[in-house]
């Protein structure tokens, strides 16, 4: 993928666009020979308007003013992406982003559409607007090269399918006769791992209790917001409490609180008994909270410091990385040669940097490391996001593993599959409240992805009629 | 393992090298371009340095640019840039020779006196900056500039007779009084001169700095702040505690850039107490890497290119050419080093993939450590 769009160069091997043979030192020349790359992480500047985030860079096609909003609008209609040109980046949800990295790529004339992962931010129902979109795209005789690691999808969307398992094509298949099954099997090799968990360990001994959790967020139009506002729930011993949501509800406020990295304006947060709601994040870690962060790159890793540096970080004060404030390096070097071990995170060693290491082996370091100070209770915000499949098997089983003993987990995921197969009981966020719970065993993606919108509310059953929750209220998430 | 390691050592040693030489070579083009013979100034100064006083001076003026690089090295580690090491270093200069003269106690405890003072003052005046920062938000490149100038003014103020100061009789020098004897550190007697004692303190204090940043929490957290504010916070350092903390430290080490020269020599601060230590010591430390061994060789250069340059004058060149190569110096090193570091991630990757696909993993079953 980096190849093809002329990030990385090639040892060996050609690519022919339109049956002529390319190479590509930058992602200019895959430019010019009409290839555009959505990334899975938007590169959009949020203070800037669409028309600005589309010309920007490519100011020397149509300039940067009416010439070229009409261009964006001429793109727009003829596939139906629906952008708005003079909105501001920052006050568009994440589909809509989506379509204007499309935008942005079609507007600099590419013919070839490579997305990673695109629909790994967004709910079911977006995720058929974008298919929409992309049906329009094929139609007017665009190539879209669409990578994904969820099998329905690509059956949904794919005219043709080619599975690649480290670095080698291992097979293609026909969507029309597939089975998710059947690919999943190319894909590792054997069964497809699913998140479900089967037997219940849930106790009856609260482990978490987080009580009436309020915060107030000033925006930058100076309109005081309620981040989070009354939440309530406990976690207990065994269980796995998932929360669903549209990205930007008060999950990552939630987190904070729960770590104290920011202090809410009220509640209380209760640990095995103990009121933790105004110790130090430092004091919580020693409490045996475990922490799997949504963005291991920001919040987990020093990224140019070593492995087994990266092993003592958030658990410095605790054996066996240090005695009596004096670091024991060996000892953290022994341990982290463990977790190598024991979590099968592929690395020449452990003196290499995180930097080096990719994102499937750092999250399994990190679920290693937070794993390795027997945590009462586990946060993981997104544990597998931009994680390969066999890594992410194992990420599943490591939580199954500790729940069975006893650990409490708070799952926030953007992957529904994953938050309905692991979790005891499931809880909507929208725009900072708790507004739906939800049985896992009878709940479908569906259903949760309306819920997240803000169109259900209370408890969602999967044999009532969901017209009653869908009161057209979906279009004002939009309109945020 | 062994391989990683070798690699960063020899990319470790890359950058100061490469800096170092194209420093040199740019020295020389702009002597070739203004006219003047490029090789000869270069070639007095070495030869100055087989003086044995010129000798002296090169070692005193390493201890006192050590303790300023190092004073500036414990901010940098954890992404802090500590400008006002020359304000904090004049200041705590200041105030320990007032408080030294005014008081007589048996040896040991007059220079511990004079010491903690010292160290006091430098914590007190980073702190004003680390307050700021911590609640405020203020930059810290600001605010320690701005109390540079603040200090510069406070200590003249200070100086006037009718304060703290003292004038010599016969001369237009302002002091501020001499410390009595017992106050003195002794040195170390060479046919070239005196070295300061201090000058092995500060060096001793290189050796404190490597443990404490490598060898305890206190350290890993520093270090993890400077490498990734976000990560730190999230392990549970507590960012403002943590900018606070470095920032009293790296004044007090500060503090303790005056006492070599106060405490070995001049016994007293007065109008002549070198001005612009503190910017010297960002060079030192920037050259050094924030290294503790990296900072003492690049302080002895520095002091070298200072002291032996100043002999340049007899022999009919301007001596700001030692100006200049520690300027040039200073832009070698950051352009180098950042190539350097660009060049290491990159490669690295590169090789851990290698390994990787060769199949030289960890293994499960591997109990040894592969490659």
């Amino acid at each position: 993928m980096k190849i093809l769009y002329g990030m990385q160069k090639p040892d060996e091997g050609t690519i022919a666009v339109d049956g002529e043979q390319v190479s590509f030192s930058s992602p200019a020349d895959a430019i010019a020979r009409g290839i555009g790359m959505v990334h899975q992480h938007f590169m959009l500047a949020d203070n800037l308007t669409v028309l600005e985030n589309v010309v920007l860079g490519g100011e020397k096609l149509y300039g940067i003013g009416s010439k070229a909003r009409k261009k964006i609008l001429e793109i727009s209609d003829a596939y139906g992406l629906g952008v708005r040109p003079d909105a501001l980046v920052e006050d568009l949800g994440v589909a809509d982003r989506q379509r204007v990295e499309i935008l942005k790529v079609l507007y600099r004339g590419a013919r070839t559409l490579i997305l990673d992962e695109p629909t790994a931010v967004l709910v079911p129902q977006e995720v058929d607007a974008l298919f929409d979109n992309l049906r329009e795209l094929k139609a007017e005789g665009l190539t879209v090269i669409f990578i994904s690691h969820k099998l329905g999808e690509v059956l949904k969307v794919a005219d043709d399918i080619t599975v690649i398992r480290r670095g080698t094509t291992v097979g293609t298949a026909d969507p029309k006769t597939a089975t998710t099954k059947q690919l999943a099997e190319l894909m590792v090799g054997s069964e497809l791992p699913t998140p479900e968990t089967r037997e219940s360990t849930v106790t009856d001994v609260a482990m978490l209790k987080v009580q009436d959790l309020r915060l107030a967020a000033t925006d930058p139009d100076g309109v005081v917001r309620e981040v989070l506002a009354g939440i309530d729930f406990t976690i207990h011993k065994g269980e796995v409490l998932g929360i669903a949501g549209v990205e930007g509800n008060g999950q990552t406020e939630l987190i904070e609180a729960l770590m104290g990295m920011s202090l809410p304006d009220g509640g209380v947060i209760t640990l095995d008994g103990k009121d933790i709601s105004t110790a130090p994040t430092r004091k919580r870690r020693e409490g045996g909270i475990g922490y799997i962060p949504e963005d291991r790159h920001r919040h987990a890793l020093l990224l140019e410091s070593p492995l087994w540096e990266n092993r003592i970080l958030g658990h410095v004060t605790e054996a066996p990385n240090s005695k009596r404030g004096i670091l024991d390096p060996k000892a953290a070097r022994k341990d982290t040669e463990r977790i190598v071990r024991e979590y099968d995170v592929r690395t020449p060693g452990i003196e290499v940097t995180a930097a080096s290491l990719s994102g499937g082996n750092q999250q399994k370091l990190i679920v290693g490391r937070e794993m390795s100070h027997s945590p009462k209770f586990l946060i993981a915000a997104h544990p597998t996001r931009g994680v390969d499949v066999g890594a992410q098997a194992q990420i599943w089983d490591a939580i199954r593993e500790a729940r069975r003993e006893g650990l409490a987990v708070l799952l926030i995921s953007a992957d529904l599959d994953e938050l309905i197969g692991l979790s005891d009981t499931l809880r909507v966020i929208y725009r900072g409240r708790l507004v739906a719970d939800a049985d896992p065993a009878t709940i479908t993606p569906e259903e949760l992805g309306t819920a997240m919108t803000g169109a259900a509310r209370g408890h969602l059953d999967a044999t009532d009629n969901p017209s009653a929750a869908a009161d057209g209220d979906t279009t004002e998430d939009e309109a945020r | 393992m062994k391989k990683f390691d070798k690699d960063r050592l020899l990319l470790a040693a890359a950058g100061p090298t490469l800096a170092l030489i194209s420093a040199f070579v740019l020295t020389m083009i702009v002597l070739a371009a203004s006219g003047v013979d490029p090789i000869d100034p270069l070639r007095i100064m070495i030869d100055q340095a087989g003086y044995e006083d010129v000798q002296v001076l090169i070692v005193n003026q390493a201890g006192i640019y050590f303790l300023a690089a190092l004073a500036v090295a414990i901010g940098f580690r954890m992404n802090l840039f500590n400008i006002g090491v020359d304000g904090q270093y004049r200041l705590a200069a200041m105030i320990s020779a007032v408080v030294g003269a005014k008081v007589a106690l048996t040896g040991p405890l007059h220079i511990l006196l004079i010491v903690l003072v010292a160290m006091a003052t430098g914590a007190f005046w980073a702190g004003i900056a680390g307050i700021l920062k911590a609640r405020r938000g203020v930059s810290e490149v600001v605010s320690t500039i701005m109390l540079n100038a603040i200090a510069t003014s406070v200590i003249a103020w200070l100086l006037l007779p009718k304060n703290l100061g003292v004038q010599p009789a016969g001369s237009n020098d302002l002091t501020t009084g001499d410390i009595p004897e017992s106050g003195w550190f002794p040195a170390l007697s060479l046919p070239g001169g005196d070295i300061y004692g201090f000058t092995f303190v500060a060096f001793a204090l290189g050796v404190v700095y490597w443990f404490v940043l490598n060898r305890t929490r206190f350290g890993f957290d520093l270090r993890a702040s400077g490498a990734s504010e976000s990560a730190a916070q999230a392990s549970g350092v507590e960012p403002k505690k943590m900018i606070m903390t470095a920032m009293l430290i790296s004044g007090a080490v500060a503090g303790l850039t005056g006492m070599p020269l106060l405490l070995g020599e001049s016994h007293t601060y007065n109008l002549s107490f070198p001005l612009g230590i503190g910017f010297t010591g960002i060079t030192v430390a920037l050259l050094g890497r924030n290294n503790p061994v990296g900072i003492f060789f690049s302080a002895f250069l520095l002091a070298f290119i200072d002291k032996s340059s100043a002999g340049l004058d007899q022999n009919g060149y301007a001596k700001e050419i030692g100006t200049i190569m520690q300027g040039l110096i200073v832009i070698a090193v950051v352009v180098s080093y950042e190539l350097v570091r660009r060049y290491g991630i990159r490669r690295q990757q590169q090789k851990v993939g290698e390994e990787l696909a060769a199949g030289h993993a960890l293994k499960t079953d591997n109990k040894e450590v592969a490659a």
